[in-house]
């Protein structure tokens, strides 16, 4: 099992989200998150003063997969959250030790 | 027209009164009627005055809304009670005190002196006071709440409270006296001068601006805003279109503080009307164009603030300047505000809302401006009394401001500690939150 923590434009989610359904993909955690990369942050104006906005709101979705999926999932992410722009986010893979489905107890893949 | 003459017919025999008592008036005229036209224009006068009453004090929602918005989530709630205090508190001290000091008799043109606690109002006796009393307690209310959000984020709620009553009970009605007592029992130097202030602009606006200014300085910035180098910080407002909605509701409001002030139910109310709408879509314009080649982009803040210092400006002379004067005055008002708002900034006077710059800057230009477009022609006569009025409302307001927010001050205390500060007024004063279902926001100011 695997864990992959994409990190994208929030624009982006619902296409991805439904490309990773049409893929299997039946679950996902999301959160909205700020932060920076090679994008870094902008400037905004207030009351004739600058300032500078350092974290970026993105959004993050956290789903643990089959390994067997990792690759179709990984390239599903990054066709739908691609604009070509900076920002685009990222894509973190982590390897899952145990999954649990708390109602039934069940565990390993038919978990997730 | 059958039923109807019958029904007349039956009228006349029910109540015993012969057709040839009808027939014997002479015809009306408006002499004849003399009594009953005055009851009707007196009606008119009190139903207006009455609906302006009730429009001004929509403003105090305007205020709020304008205040909150500009200033961060953790405060709201400090915001609303300043707001509802300020018009409960400055309603009784206006009641007991402010209305008997501006509109008693006034034997030296000073103060009044009589008339307090509404001792002018018999059960029998003429209810026109109660009208009058009503209309000027809610432009009371608005000079003592437009220091709320100059002194916000920092100043210590009881501290307010102090403030509050004494401004509604004696600074706000002393000047007061001076420029508007003859509207009813007094009689003030200022006003015998030939002052022009029709609705206010130095009399509620400079007032509220100038105690403001005082405030903000014996206060001292909010922490954060000044970095040690001197460097400007923004302090972000939490919730622009909730200060929009107060510009707005200031906007509708000005619709009854202007033209309401005639007390009057007549034609005069449609020129002030116009005038006042001209000179805050003025404001509005010109200041948005200023903040878009200053600063890159039509910046939101100082727009809205530009609609106020146009309703500021015309204020003082919308019932005898011009439409297109008022345009202009209007739009002087909105490259003043924008000027004035970064120049405070500069100097390190730490006013979240503008309001020493609306209210105070542009109370003053106003002021000025009922002077030089006076429909009826100037002179340096008209222009000097104008100045004269305005370096009065600034030394009488600021200095006893300075004095009052000091004592206040030194005794119990004007401004919270920086841990209830950083923590936020809702908090820590009155034990709530303005907003519990939401996060706390991670952009910090220190």
């Amino acid at each position: 099992m695997k864990k992959i923590e994409a990190i994208i434009k929030p624009f982006t989610l619902d296409d991805v989200k439904v490309a990773l359904n049409e893929i299997g993909v039946t679950g996902m955690t999301v959160t909205e998150v700020k932060g920076f990369g090679r994008q870094r942050g902008h400037t905004e104006i207030y009351r004739g003063a600058e300032y500078q906005v350092d974290f970026s709101p993105k959004v993050k979705i956290e789903i643990v997969i089959d390994a067997d999926n990792l690759d179709k999932a990984i390239s599903v992410i990054r066709e739908k959250a691609l604009t070509g722009k900076i920002g685009d986010g990222k894509i973190f893979v982590s390897s899952v030790e145990e999954a649990i489905r708390i109602r039934t107890g069940e565990t390993g893949k038919v978990a997730i | 027209m059958k039923r109807r003459t019958l029904f007349y017919l039956m009228i006349c025999l029910l109540t015993g009164n012969a057709l040839t008592a009808w027939a014997a008036d002479a015809p009306a005229t408006p002499e004849s009627n003399m009594a009953a036209i005055e009851l009707v224009q007196t009606h008119a006068n009190y139903l207006w005055t009455l609906v302006a009453a009730a429009m001004v004090f929509f403003m105090q929602a305007g205020f709020a809304m304008v205040e909150a918005g500009f200033t961060r989530a953790k405060n709201s709630v400090n915001i609303m009670m300043k707001n509802l205090m300020d018009f409960s508190m400055g309603t009784l001290a206006f009641w007991a005190i402010g209305f008997g000091i501006m509109f008693g008799v006034s034997k030296t043109g000073w103060f009044g002196t009589s008339g307090f606690f509404l001792s002018d109002f018999t059960p029998d006796g003429d209810p026109w006071v109660l009208a009058f009393w009503m209309f000027q307690v809610v432009f009371c209310a608005t000079a003592a709440t437009i220091v709320s959000g100059a002194m916000a984020e920092r100043t210590k709620f009881i501290g307010y409270i102090c403030y509050s009553i004494v401004l509604s009970a004696i600074i706000y009605p002393v000047f007061g006296s001076w420029a508007w007592g003859s509207l009813f029992n007094g009689s003030g130097w200022l006003e015998g001068l030939g002052f022009i202030d029709f609705a206010g602009s130095t009399v509620v606006h400079s007032v509220g601006g100038w105690a403001a200014l005082a405030g903000t300085l014996v206060l001292g910035p909010r922490l954060g805003k000044y970095g040690k180098d001197g460097s400007i910080k923004p302090i972000l407002g939490h919730n622009i279109p909730l200060a929009a909605l107060g510009v707005f509701i200031l906007w509708l409001g000005w619709f009854g503080f202007n033209p309401g002030s005639t007390t009057t139910a007549d034609t005069s109310i449609a020129m002030i009307f116009v005038n006042t709408n001209l000179a805050a879509a003025a404001g509005a314009v010109l200041a948005m164009l200023v903040s878009w080649m200053k600063f890159g982009k039509p910046e939101a803040s100082m727009s809205l603030n530009g609609a106020l210092a146009g309703l500021v400006g015309i204020t003082a002379g919308c019932a005898n300047v011009s439409p297109g004067s008022a345009i202009l005055i209007g739009a002087i008002a909105g490259v003043i505000v924008v000027f004035s708002v970064l120049f405070f900034d500069k100097i390190k006077v730490d006013d979240p809302v503008g309001a020493v710059s609306v209210h105070g800057v542009c109370g003053a230009w106003g002021t000025l401006a009922a002077g030089i477009f006076n429909m009826g022609g100037t002179t340096a006569g008209i222009i000097g009394v104008q100045l004269l009025g305005i370096a009065a409302c600034f030394v009488w307001t600021f200095a006893t401001a300075f004095v009052l927010f000091k004592i206040v001050d030194l005794t119990i205390g004007l401004r919270v500690t920086p841990e209830e500060e950083v923590e936020g007024l809702d908090f820590i004063e009155h034990g709530g939150n303005a907003y519990p279902d939401f996060a706390t926001s991670a952009y910090s100011q220190q």
